[in-house]
Formats: structure tokens, C-alpha cells, sequence
């Protein structure tokens, strides 16, 4: 990981942050900080925002009020791994392929891919358990060793903050703990992880941080803190008053004056 | 019967056959891939108005005519697009409705200004009257498709297969996406000469959609396509020389032979291989 400096916390802040989609905030005025070098599970009911939240980090959605302090890291510094259906898997590739695309940040569309860099994708492989798999077309893999090889990308990349959208919707367990590990690992090597989590029982175990977001922010803090009844409870309620037809917010306003 | 092989018009064609088969297979290919065949079809009749009004101007000129349809292909590509975002109808929806209109009004400026000879010139092409200029700028065309597309070759696979990627790498895959369409407008108007406007997406598309059938590796995909359609222009021009027939629908029609084999006989996800599948790997 090398290029990091020494002494500046590359902290990802977020302050007043609104943003969404055709004017309706999906995301409505949260304010809170990603430490480096945490690893933070985004939770919350469906439609609550936590896509638009990795999507706003990425950079896909620019924010309606508010910003995202980003302490220095440039936008080739984060990876980001959208939710499954963005992929066509038909396309005649190979696995390694996919993985040495791991290397765009610094080879971009036209640097050449040597052996070191052949190397670096293969160890890749080996540590997603997919090393025997390399020389496959991408159409005859499971949806698992799909994610797998996706992560073998993401090892790669070697970005110091790497977003994930539901990393585990569509794998079964057995491939769940495993890439779980890396997660981890990610963050034992200092990396900022931030990934998007249905399964709380999951991130109870093995998130640090959470986050719990109905499009506004209910608690975002250590996840023993967060994940309390009472803010799931919290959150369920304000999901289950959501308009359509809402009015013009008025709160930037207000705070304002 | 064989007297036309010696004829220097014969080995004119065949010349221009190689080139064309050489430059289009490969977009062909992407644009199958990308799922972008009806756009494939949609710029082999956008370029239609530009003919004509090259046409009007300056007679047969290849390059009145051949700027006319650049022109032409490059605004209904942009235009599709444009369309698209700002409207709510789908896209294969607006290129339809493109590229009929363009049709249309193609058709009528040539018949508006030209004889019936001329109509079927540019309608269906004329393989006879392709001369050593024409080979030039044809050899030209394929010449660029080819460095560009090496150039551009990454980006574009990348741009295709996974664009959420290449947006968060910040590859500018929006920027190579037009290029793209760029060389196949031009490859489109490198072929109407020979083809005609309207089958000039057949040798382009036909050919790419075929090789699906045989392989899984992106590279060989390209080269099968390019050896399917320059087999068909090669059987195309021989029988439409001998039997004086006009060798653009002749060439689809072969290339049409294959795609109909191959979707019985091929290696993957052909009827063959859905009923009649070899036996399994140990691994």
C-alpha cells in the first residue's frame, strides 16, 4: 500500500449530506465521519439509502445539498463493487482478465501488463480460493466464484478505501464467510471499508462500525451502539412513512437563518 | 463463364471484399457483444440521406457521397443517443423510428434526382465499378478501423462488459463509446459502395453473430468473423460476376448460409449442442 502519509488521517467526512434522485432526497441531511482504516457496515430497510450513500462516496451522484470531505484521497483511491446485475457474464473473457483489470488505477487504458502484474493477479486468485480457475471464461462460473473473482479484482486494485453494495446478496455461507475474512483483512492492512449489509447478525459479528440509515440517519457509531432494538425499531418506523408527493425541504433554509 | 476472372474489375471487388471483411468483422463482433446490433443496422440506412444529398450535388461521386453519408450516420448516431436520454421512449424504439425515416427520405431524394439504375446502385451497390481510387480510400478506412480499434482496445471491452467499472476507475468510457460508433459509421460507408446501403450491415453484423456459435475467446471470435464474411464476399462477387447478379444480396445470402449451419451445428448454444451435447469434462 505504499504512498500513504504519514501523520494525515485520510478521514472521509460527511457533512449535511443530501442526495438522491429527481429531486427526492434518498439520503436526507446526514453528517458523520469514516475513519481511516474502519470497517463499517451500512444497514437499514430498503430504500433507505444505502446505495445512494456508496454511490455519492463514489462519485455516480453528486450531492443535492451539503458535501463529502474526502481528507485528501483521490477519486482513483476508492474501489467500488456495485450490486451483482451490473455485469454481463456472457461476455466472452477469462477469469484472469477480469482480475488484471485490478490493475487500471495504475496502468489505466493503454500501460502494458507484464508478468509482475500476471503474478500479482494470480496470487490474487489463489487468495479467493479461485486459483485453478484463471484460464475459465467468466460465463461458466457460479454467482459465488463470480464474487469471488470480483474481490480477487478488489485485492488488486489495492485502493486505501473500497466500497461494497450488498457484497453477499446472492452467495450462499460457505462463500460468505470466507470473503467476510478478507474484509477483515482489508482492514488489518489499513484500508477504509465501507460495504452495504442486509444480514445484521452478520455484521454483529464482524463489523467494528455500523450505520443505520432511513434516509435520515438513526445512528452511526460502534455497531453494539447502533444496532440496538430501539434504533431497528426506529428505523422500521420511519420507513414505513414515506411520501411520494413531498414538499420542497426547507431545513437548509431554516439553519441558515 | 470463368472469362470475368481475368476481368481487372473482378480482382477490383475481390481486393475490396478482403478489405472490407478485414475492418467490419471486428466491429461487427463488438457490436454483438454490446448488444448493439439494431444500432449496427440503424447506421447502414442513417447514412442513406447523406448519399443522396452527396449524390444530388455531385453525381456518383464516391467522395460527395461518401462525405454526405458520414455526415449523415454520425448525426442519427448522436441524435439516437440524444433521444434516448431525454425522452422516456426505449432506445431500440427511437432507433427504429430513426432509421426508417432516414430510409425514406433517402429514397426519395435519390428518386427525386437519379434514374432507376442510379436507385439501385446506391440501394444495392455496384461491385463492377469499384477502381483503384476506391480501393485506396477503402484500404484507408481499413487501415485506420484497425490501429484504432488495437489502440482502443481495452478501454472499449472494458466500456462493454462492465461499464460500472469503467466509470469508477474514471476510464472516460463515454469517450471511446463514440469513437467506436465513429469507425463503424465509417466502415459502413466503406462498404456501401460494394454492398449497397442496405446490405452493408449484413456483412458487418452477419458474420460477427455467426462466430458466436464456435468460440468463447474474444480475440478468435474476431478472426472467425473476419474469415466468414471475406468466404462469403469471395463466393458473393464470383457468382454475382458469373451470373451477372448483384453480389450484395448474394454475399448476405452466403454469410446467411453459415449463420443458419452454424446455428444448427455450432459448438455453443446451437441446436446441436443443446439436443445433441458431447459428453462431459472430468472437471
Amino acid at each position: 500500500m505504499g504512498g500513504r502519509c504519514v501523520g494525515h488521517a485520510m478521514t472521509i467526512t460527511l457533512r449535511n449530506l443530501t442526495a438522491g434522485y429527481d429531486r427526492h432526497p434518498a439520503l436526507h441531511h446526514i453528517s458523520g465521519a469514516f475513519k481511516e482504516g474502519s470497517l463499517t457496515a451500512v444497514t437499514g430497510p430498503n430504500g433507505g439509502g444505502k446505495s445512494t450513500l456508496l454511490k455519492a462516496l463514489i462519485g455516480f451522484l453528486r450531492p443535492m445539498s451539503g458535501h463529502i470531505d474526502f481528507g485528501g484521497l483521490k477519486p482513483t483511491d476508492i474501489a467500488y463493487l456495485p450490486q451483482q446485475s451490473a455485469v454481463d457474464r456472457s461476455f466472452p473473457l477469462h477469469v484472469l482478465d477480469v482480475v488484471l483489470l485490478g490493475h487500471w488505477p495504475r496502468r489505466g487504458a493503454f500501460g502494458g501488463i507484464g508478468a509482475a502484474e500476471k503474478a500479482r493477479a494470480l496470487q490474487a486468485l489463489e487468495q479467493v480460493g479461485m486459483g485453478a480457475f484463471a484460464h475459465r471464461p467468466i460465463a461458466a462460473l457460479s454467482s459465488g466464484q463470480w464474487q469471488r473473482v470480483l474481490f480477487a479484482r478488489l485485492i488488486v486494485q489495492d485502493a486505501k478505501v473500497i466500497l461494497l453494495d450488498e457484497p453477499f446478496a446472492v452467495i450462499d455461507g460457505h462463500n460468505t464467510h470466507d470473503l467476510t475474512h478478507i474484509l477483515t483483512h482489508w482492514q488489518g492492512e489499513g484500508r477504509t471499508v465501507i460495504a452495504v449489509m442486509h444480514d445484521i447478525p452478520l455484521v454483529q459479528e464482524h463489523f467494528p462500525q455500523s450505520i443505520l440509515l432511513a434516509r435520515e440517519l438513526v445512528a452511526w457509531g460502534s455497531t453494539a451502539d447502533v444496532l440496538t432494538d430501539a434504533n431497528l425499531a426506529k428505523a422500521a418506523h420511519l420507513a414505513g412513512h414515506w411520501v411520494e408527493h413531498a414538499a420542497t425541504c426547507e431545513r437548509d433554509e431554516r439553519a441558515r437563518a | 463463364m470463368t472469362g470475368f476472372l481475368a476481368d481487372p474489375a473482378f480482382k477490383h471487388a475481390l481486393a475490396a471484399a478482403l478489405l472490407v471483411s478485414l475492418g467490419s468483422a471486428p466491429l461487427g463482433v463488438m457490436l454483438v457483444l454490446r448488444r448493439m446490433t439494431l444500432m449496427g443496422d440503424v447506421m447502414a440506412h442513417a447514412i442513406l440521406p447523406g448519399v443522396a444529398v452527396g449524390f444530388m450535388l455531385s453525381g456518383l461521386s464516391i467522395s460527395a457521397m461518401s462525405v454526405g453519408g458520414l455526415v449523415a450516420g454520425l448525426t442519427v448516431a448522436l441524435l439516437a443517443g440524444l433521444v434516448t436520454r431525454v425522452t422516456a421512449l426505449r432506445e431500440d424504439a427511437s432507433l427504429a423510428a430513426f432509421y426508417l425515416i432516414a430510409v425514406a427520405l433517402g429514397v426519395l431524394l435519390i428518386a427525386l434526382h437519379g434514374n432507376a439504375q442510379e436507385m439501385e446502385d446506391i440501394l444495392f451497390g455496384n461491385a463492377q465499378s469499384i477502381d483503384s481510387d476506391m480501393l485506396r480510400l477503402m484500404g484507408g478506412v481499413t487501415s485506420v478501423t484497425l490501429l484504432t480499434l488495437a489502440v482502443i482496445y481495452r478501454p472499449l471491452v472494458v466500456e462493454s462488459f462492465d461499464p460500472v467499472f469503467m466509470r469508477s476507475v474514471r476510464g472516460r468510457g463515454g469517450l471511446y463509446h463514440v469513437l467506436f460508433l465513429m469507425l463503424v459509421v465509417l466502415n459502413m460507408i466503406e462498404s456501401y459502395r460494394a454492398m449497397g446501403t442496405l446490405m452493408s450491415a449484413g456483412l458487418m453484423l452477419i458474420p460477427a453473430i455467426t462466430a458466436q456459435f464456435w468460440t468463447r475467446s474474444l480475440g478468435p471470435m474476431m478472426g472467425l468473423a473476419a474469415v466468414i464474411a471475406f468466404m462469403g464476399s469471395v463466393g458473393g462477387l464470383w457468382l454475382g460476376f458469373g451470373f451477372s447478379l448483384p453480389p450484395g444480396p448474394v454475399i448476405v445470402l452466403i454469410v446467411g448460409g453459415f449463420y443458419i449451419l452454424s446455428l444448427l451445428l455450432g459448438r455453443h448454444g446451437s441446436v446441436r449442442a443443446r439436443y445433441f451435447p458431447f459428453r462431459h469434462l472430468e472437471a
